[in-house]
């Protein structure tokens, strides 16, 4: 007790200034749920939206301001690193959240009550009484400030936490599709089992981690390798299963069995807000704990992600050839993505934890997430009587009933096959470029080969929609409201703008490479 | 290492009872039917009735237990707080008064929407 007494205790700083883009976010998040607590239900979507998008907004212009200001520093007693990738990852998070709360706008994708039928009398008595779920905002909001933590966690508590605060509300947005239940319910419930399970994997790594190092701290974990001698089991194990955790997230084989199942379940714009914020959140955050903390471990852990990114590549490419549902086709795709990024992960050894591969990883990150919102946007328009038309057989012949809507996909499809004038070459390209750099010659040709294969699959569709005839009872393209019809044009013109000029992106992707991860 | 036989002991005399006990007893245990044996067990009260074959049923106990684990766990950063009160000086108090505000925002939209109704 007299220890505890008489111990002093300095009150610790926090630089509220830098981490205010992601306390905008999670204040709006709070006022949300207040709206749900105090408003008519009538008035909350009218409130709901205008909070979301204008934080997000706000939270992305103080973002660029910080950029501009140059801000590179751990915030909060070295907890949050407020530096070069995090700024560039919170700008590329935001920029796609605002353009699927565009998407999430829209009505018809969200379930008024758990146990309703679409169309049914007592979903529109769930309806009548205000049973919408205005909810999603607020969740997007928490999920959202989640992912802006994750990457910027200089500290693997904070991670955990991050994690957490990023995962739980996916989990609960996973089961809310108005079509399909217990697709959607399945979904969010092997997501939630699937993300407990590797949160415990990631916890358990974290605590061995401590042991080793006296400190979770990731700057003090990279000390304790050079320092500590004699705790290699603790060091070997806790890395692994850290390790496992984070590739859990990303979506990387032997890992990524949850991918289609919950892409396909999910409403479609949280699909889209999913593969393309959590995929860039996850990477950052695992570029940080092996670049910044296991640095120096890289001749162990290098050759077991370069099984990963093979595995990865392969199962991505060859599974999502024999998908027929257009929803887990681009589930495979992603996975495929994953393996594509974690070759400039894998290549850069320990010297070369350089610039241009992280510059590069983050343009992959930012064209991808682009290409990804704008293809799942697409898919929301396809319609059958029952929802969606997932099964690929019934977009055979969009391209002669609706050639702007399939020429728009077609566009999408080529960025994932990394074809030029599409935003996907430059990403690739220097993704592969980077790996090349680092020594990694041999993944980058089997990335190639199964870039190949990849974009077998994408042109399959292609061909399908603009040289097979129609199907005769061939789904609805639905009209899009204008929310939906913003994130179209707008991921299509990004997805073009960053295939023809991508300098100054590139350039800035560069510019917040260069700080590399503080310390 | 010998410091750890004894937990090592300890454990493999847990683990023996446990499977012991369950072994034994359907040899040595009386089988008498009883209706309330095949209940659900819900701390000794009346069961709450459910739906033959699954159906719907109230969250109503859920929601409990989350709501007493959110208050629990406010309670557990409480403490700490309260025995450093004077040290931690108007940083502390601060921060605290942010943590409960954000718990009391989550306590009025469980109030309004009537999570804390029983029916």
């Amino acid at each position: 007790m007299s220890t505890l007494t008489a111990a002093p205790i300095t009150a610790p700083t926090i630089e509220y200034g830098e981490l205010a883009p992601m306390l905008i976010i999670f204040g709006a998040a709070m006022i949300g749920v207040l709206v749900e607590a105090f408003t008519p239900r009538y008035l909350r979507k009218s409130i709901q939206m205008p909070i979301t998008v204008l934080s997000m907004v706000g939270a992305f212009a103080l973002t660029v301001w910080q950029g501009v200001r140059g801000v590179r520093s751990a915030a909060a007693m070295g907890a949050i690193a407020v530096d070069g990738p995090s700024l560039f990852i919170w700008g590329a998070i935001l920029l796609l959240a605002i353009v699927s709360v565009l998407l999430i706008n829209d009505d018809d994708h969200f379930v008024a009550e758990a146990a309703a039928v679409p169309g049914s009398a007592e979903e529109d008595q769930a309806l009548s009484q205000g049973g919408a779920h205005t909810e999603i905002y607020p969740l997007v909001l928490f999920a959202v400030g989640g992912m802006m933590l994750f990457p910027a966690a200089n500290d693997l508590l904070i991670m955990f936490v991050a994690l957490e605060v990023m995962s739980l509300p996916l989990y609960l947005l996973c089961g809310l599709a108005r079509r399909r239940r217990l697709l959607s319910q399945e979904a969010a419930m092997k997501y939630f089992l699937l993300g407990a399970f590797s949160s415990a994997f990631f916890l358990y790594g974290t605590a061995l981690l401590y042991g080793f190092a006296g400190s979770v701290d990731l700057k003090a974990i990279a000390t304790a390798l050079s320092t500590v001698g004699g705790q290699d089991a603790l060091l070997f194990i806790g890395a692994a299963t850290l390790g496992v955790g984070l590739l859990f997230k990303i979506g990387a084989a032997p890992f990524q069995a949850w991918k289609p199942d919950v892409y396909q379940g999910s409403p479609t714009p949280i699909t889209a807000l999913m593969a393309s914020g959590t995929l860039i959140a996850a990477f950052g955050a695992l570029l940080r704990v092996f670049w910044v903390a296991l640095g120096d471990l890289d001749a162990e852990w290098t050759p077991v992600l370069w099984g990963v990114a093979i595995l990865t590549m392969v199962v991505g490419a060859v599974l999502a050839i024999t998908q027929t549902d257009i929803k887990r086709m681009l589930a495979y795709s992603s996975i495929a993505h994953t393996g594509f990024l974690l070759t400039a992960v894998v290549a850069t050894g320990k010297e070369s934890q350089n610039a241009n591969a992280l510059s590069g990883i983050l343009f992959y990150l930012l064209a991808y997430g682009f290409a990804t919102v704008g293809a799942f946007a697409v898919v929301t328009m396809v319609r059958d009587p029952g929802g969606e038309a997932g099964h690929l057989s019934r977009w055979a012949g969009l391209g002669k009933r609706s050639p702007l809507l399939a020429g728009i996909f077609a566009l999408f499809l080529l960025a994932f096959a990394g074809i030029p004038l599409t935003s996907g070459f430059f990403g690739k390209y220097a993704v592969f470029a980077a790996a090349v750099a680092g020594g990694a010659v041999q993944l980058v040709i089997v990335g190639v080969v199964t870039s190949a294969m990849a974009a077998f699959f994408y042109v399959r569709v292609i061909v399908l929609m603009f040289f097979s005839d129609p199907a005769p009872e061939g789904p609805t393209i639905a009209v899009p409201s204008m929310g939906t019809a913003a994130v179209v044009t707008l991921s299509a013109a990004a997805t073009v703008v960053l295939g023809v000029f991508p300098q100054p992106v590139l350039d800035l992707a560069h510019t917040a490479a260069q700080s590399l991860f503080v310390r | 290492m010998e410091l750890y036989v004894p937990i090592l002991v300890l454990a493999v005399l847990a683990a023996g009872f446990a499977v012991f006990s369950v072994g034994i007893a359907p040899f040595t245990g009386p089988k008498r039917w009883n209706r309330a044996k095949l209940d659900g067990y819900e701390c000794g009260i009346e069961p709450t009735p459910q739906p033959v074959g699954g159906g719907r049923f109230p969250l109503k106990y859920m929601i409990t237990a989350m709501l007493f684990i959110v208050f629990d766990i406010e309670i557990i950063f409480l403490y700490p707080w309260a025995v450093a009160f004077d040290k931690l000086g108007v940083f502390g108090l601060v921060e605290m008064v942010l943590f409960i505000v954000t718990v009391l925002v989550a306590y009025a939209y469980v109030w309004r929407r009537r999570g804390l109704d029983w029916d």
